[in-house]
């Protein structure tokens, strides 16, 4: 079944009031690929092919794309290759080339050298050759992360966080899957928040902020380990930034909140979707009919206007 | 003379052997084969999550889950390379004592064995 995605979230900070049940309708379309926009409180909506979706001077766009999980043969998805090969075509087919990618982790099932191979491989065809990365849990499972740093270590520091900048845009990848201990949720640990707070102190409050780590840095369902215990300590470094948005992955379905100046959103995931919180045993992956597997997973489009607050976030799934 | 001697000596070789029959019969007795038990991981879940055993027991964990996990000690004395589904690992604890463990890739999974 086939379903339109039309539209855009925009996340405007300028405007605090956002009509509450319009944001809740909203909420409810997000996962099914349906779009709106919010912008001065008021629903709005786009068409993808909208003239203000497209590219002007002065802005970026990105794509996010998420657990691809390349090794995984299980019934929730026996081909996560064929899966991450649409989600490619699909990057070729934005009205709007995005110029780079940020893959939010568990690139590999296992962690094992050709599953990574394979990704890379796959990614080849995509439009945008760059591609910024960080680690899920299933990607350091030898050696500490070891591997994955040998591949996709270049440029970063202690476990594998970084920073760079794009049209003058920071973006900040932060590694919170290892060190985890028992019972517990994601961390960032001390070295890596000592080395985030001075990252950021000297740049200007009007700097687009944009965070993307694994598992998510807002507590969405602690039970399943669905969190990150010290994520609040990072986010105080990111109190005087007027745009902030955190872009994770991990629960393999789409999930936003808006809180102050910081706009959290979690992106599917190209190989399997997951349950939504509370409505299974557990979180593995959920076994769907085939037809409808494609409509589950995506992949998730950004756009940033400057001299705007507002981040335009498109989720679009692979059907 | 001496035939008192040699049935004393025949006498007493008996005993010996009897003795010896009777305490090697008393160690085959009390001789168990060594005890195994098994941990079965499931929906991110370890089947029974605590277990109490002997020392010296052998324990088998086997995931049937159709994601990879692993079994880490708490305190590092055992740690699995990660399970995919159908793998098992296998550990002997011979010290008495309390030892939790959990799953690393999936931390919120925890479990416990008992050893007495």
């Amino acid at each position: 079944m086939k379903r339109e995605t039309s539209g855009s979230i925009m996340f405007d900070h300028n405007h605090d009031g956002i009509d509450r049940r319009g944001f809740l309708k909203c909420m409810a379309w997000t996962g099914t690929g349906a779009l709106c926009v919010v912008e001065g409180g008021v629903l709005k909506s786009f068409a993808l092919n909208d003239p203000a979706a497209k590219k002007a001077k002065g802005q970026l766009s990105f794509v996010q794309i998420s657990d691809s999980h390349m090794g995984f043969n299980k019934p929730a998805n026996p081909d996560v290759i064929a899966t991450l090969k649409t989600a490619v075509d699909k990057i070729n087919a934005l009205p709007v080339t995005p110029e780079f990618m940020l893959h939010t982790g568990d690139i590999s099932h296992l962690s094992k050298a050709e599953e990574f191979d394979n990704v890379d491989q796959i990614l080849k065809a995509a439009q945008p050759q760059e591609v910024f990365f960080v680690p899920g849990e299933h990607d350091v499972l030898e050696d500490d992360g070891k591997p994955y740093r040998e591949r996709y270590g270049k440029n970063t520091v202690g476990d594998g966080w970084y920073s760079f900048d794009k049209n003058g845009v920071h973006f900040i990848g932060l590694v919170n899957v290892l060190n985890l201990k028992a019972g517990g949720l994601g961390s960032l640990g001390t070295e890596q928040l000592e080395w985030m707070e001075k990252d950021v102190k000297h740049l200007s409050h009007s700097t687009p902020i944009i965070v993307f780590a694994h598992i998510p840095l807002w507590t969405i369902y602690p039970d399943w380990g669905w969190g990150t215990s010290d994520s609040a300590q990072a986010l105080t470094y990111l109190k005087k930034f007027g745009s902030v948005t955190v872009l994770n992955g991990h629960i393999h379905q789409t999930m936003q909140k808006v809180e102050g100046n910081v706009a959290f959103h979690t992106a599917c995931s190209t190989a399997f979707p997951q349950p939504k919180p509370g409505t299974a045993a557990s979180p593995g992956p959920m076994k769907v009919p085939a037809e409808q597997l494609r409509s589950l997973l995506g992949i998730t489009d950004v756009h940033i206007a400057h001299g705007k607050h507002a981040l335009a976030v498109t989720d679009s799934t692979l059907e | 003379m001496y035939r008192q001697y040699w049935n004393l000596g025949i006498v007493m070789i008996a005993i010996a052997l009897t003795i010896g029959i009777a305490a090697s019969v008393a160690t085959a007795g009390t001789e168990t084969p060594s005890a195994t038990a098994d941990v079965k991981i499931d929906n991110f879940t370890f089947e029974p999550q605590t277990i109490t055993v002997k020392a010296g027991t052998t324990i088998t964990w086997t995931n049937r889950d159709d994601i990879p996990h692993t079994v880490v000690s708490t305190d590092l004395v055992f740690k699995s390379k990660p399970l995919d589904t159908d793998q098992t690992f296998t550990f002997t604890l011979a010290k008495p004592g309390t030892y939790p463990y959990f799953c690393s890739i999936h931390p919120k999974m925890t479990g416990k064995i008992i050893v007495q």
